[in-house]
């Protein structure tokens, strides 16, 4: 658990002393990512080095699992917390391994296991050790370099970590991936992160925390959910942008917004039962499965037919459907690209467990409030 | 063709000579090493400090040798060292610091600062910081300006020979004052090829000191 108390720093400048962070308190909860997020100049990144006393602050307290920073020997405080930077700061005169193991090194652990520890962390994050072990960081590419930062930091298994616009650095598809691959290893670790970025598409998808900084205060300090659901002031509202509406649609999952209350058509259903279902809905379609609970087509409502036409000759195949375990955006996009205002909710077996549409998704964003 | 029987004939007299002269050097040399790498990082740390300490080496630097020598003789005679190997050693310790600060200065202030950054946030000590990452990265530089202090002074040596202190320059010195061409040819030559001889075989130190990460690649 890290504890910011009332944390201020004051810089001398030729111009008059500047209050780069001021009186700022939260409270993180231990295994939890919190992102740093603002302008430029905001005082996010001073905030995050007074935590490692890189910048010692004017006053205020940080308690780091309940212990006060000011009472640990700054060296020892450092080498007791991940340290990524958004340079990477390889050293290029040191193999990967030796990177890997500059905080095991200096704290005198055995040779051997911490380069054992360094080829298991390696392969945590796909790169193959008898490959990379020996090699120089110029001999890498930036993605593999980043990785190598990231895994630096980790190497002595510290509780916590600070993440100075750890991802800023590379090209934005391998942003994606770096950052899923990242959060797989943080659900295994559950890590304590205090993470500074300036991108807020990487603070809601990273964050279980998100703390808004405007020239050293701290303007709110929330859930990604519920910062984008209620901006505390306009301030806040303005930096999340117009469309903070549509950036909510990553934290939802399909299972939580779907209808699971509605009736199903089977292909040998005659028509007449449709229609009654169509109309006792109000949707524009519904869908039809087979024995397996699959869709396999979707039924309009005007579709004509003779009086003993079954469902399944009318129905048309199903152009998308989506997985419960996937996010709204993705279903959005799914429903828009392939003009289905009624999309079939899948679980890994195919079945079909609820259906999508635009009214319960706009349901859903305004139920979050709800759902905390 | 003289020369060249002057030269065959007097081989283990020149060998002498080049020792005495590589030793005043070497341990001149070595002596700089010691004192200007930690004033070079040193100063990295005041600006101010680094202008007024590569002011007064780049002054030492320009006191021709020879005035140099004529200026120790009185100053050291009182301790009996007047003339001979020691003011010898010192006027080229003295010449050694421009070089040798100057590139260590330059080579530490020029190390990246998110290195610096990153060595700091993961709990390195001053000391370890320098040892592990800033002197590994600046030793490439740091052993040019040693290479340029070597060559420059095996020529402020021979001149030491005014002075007593042995060397090549007994052969150039001997060589004018009795209108010897021989000698005098014998000693230009061996000294110019003893700085080419001794420049290579710093080049080799400096490439085995060097990391294998700060090479770069020539060829891919």
């Amino acid at each position: 658990m890290i504890r910011l108390e009332h944390l201020t720093k004051v810089f001398n400048t030729p111009n008059g002393p500047v209050r780069a962070v001021d009186d700022v308190s939260l409270e993180l909860p231990e295994g939890e990512i919190c992102v740093l997020l603002g302008p430029s100049g905001c005082g996010k990144t001073t905030s995050m080095k007074m935590i490692n006393r890189l910048i010692e602050p004017t006053s205020g307290k940080i308690y780091i699992n309940g212990r006060d920073t000011d009472a640990t020997d700054p060296i020892q405080l450092r080498r007791s917390i991940g340290y990524v930077i958004q340079q990477i700061g390889l050293f290029p005169n040191k193999t990967v391994a030796d990177n890997i193991c500059v905080v095991p090194d200096l704290l005198g652990w055995d040779r051997k296991k911490t380069r054992a520890r360094a080829a298991e962390l390696l392969e945590l994050v796909g790169m193959d050790p008898a490959a990379f072990m020996g090699r120089y960081p110029k001999e890498l590419s930036g993605g593999q370099q980043q990785r190598v930062g990231v895994i630096r930091a980790l190497a002595a298994d510290p509780p916590v970590m600070l993440m100075d616009e750890p991802f800023g650095a590379i090209d934005p598809i391998n942003r994606e991936v770096i950052q899923d691959e990242f959060l797989r290893m943080q659900q295994a670790l559950r890590k304590t992160i205090i993470f500074v970025s300036h991108d807020l598409d990487e603070a809601v998808k990273m964050a279980d925390k998100i703390a808004i900084f405007r020239s050293g205060r701290l303007e709110q300090f929330a859930s990604p959910d519920r910062l984008l659901a209620n901006p505390a002031n306009s301030f806040v509202e303005s930096f999340l942008g117009s469309d903070r509406a549509l950036k909510r649609l990553r934290l939802v999952r399909v299972a939580e917004a779907m209808l699971t209350e509605f009736d199903a058509l089977r292909g040998d259903d005659p028509h007449a039962r449709g229609k009654v279902v169509l109309e006792e809905s109000g949707l524009p379609f519904a869908i039809v499965v087979d024995e397996n609970g699959r869709p396999t087509g979707c039924l309009a409502g005007n579709a004509e037919a003779g009086v003993d036409a079954k469902v399944g000759d009318l129905a048309r195949p199903v152009r998308a459907t989506i997985s419960t375990d996937a996010d709204l955006r993705l279903a959005v996009a799914s429903m828009f690209a392939q003009d289905m205002p009624v999309l079939p909710c899948v679980d890994d077996g195919g079945r079909l467990k609820g259906i999508l549409t635009y009214r319960s998704v706009v349901k859903s964003l305004a139920s979050a409030e709800a759902r905390e | 063709m003289d020369i060249i029987w002057f030269m065959t004939g007097n081989l283990g007299l020149i060998g002498e000579h080049a020792l005495r002269h590589v030793s005043i050097v070497f341990v001149a040399v070595g002596i700089a090493v010691v004192t200007a790498v930690p004033i070079g990082i040193a100063i990295t740390q005041s600006k101010a400090a680094a202008d007024v300490v590569l002011y007064f080496a780049s002054m030492m630097i320009t006191v021709p040798s020879i005035a140099l020598f004529g200026l120790m003789i009185p100053l050291l005679s009182p301790i009996g060292y007047g003339i001979g190997y020691v003011p010898a050693v010192i006027a080229v310790i003295l010449y050694s610091q421009l070089p040798i600060i100057r590139n260590t200065y330059t080579a530490i202030s020029n190390v990246d600062p998110a290195l610096r950054e990153a060595a700091v946030g993961m709990g390195m000590s001053t000391f370890q910081r320098l040892r592990q990452v800033e002197i590994p990265l600046a030793i490439p530089v740091i052993m040019t300006g040693i290479r340029t202090a070597v060559v420059m002074n095996i020529g402020v040596t021979a001149i030491a020979a005014y002075i007593g202190a042995g060397g090549l320059g007994t052969f150039i010195s001997r060589g004018i004052s009795q209108s010897d061409p021989r000698q005098l040819v014998t000693g230009a030559v061996s000294v110019s090829l003893l700085a080419i001889a001794i420049d290579l075989i710093l080049l080799l130190v400096q490439k085995l000191l060097t990391s294998k990460g700060l090479v770069e690649e020539s060829r891919q």
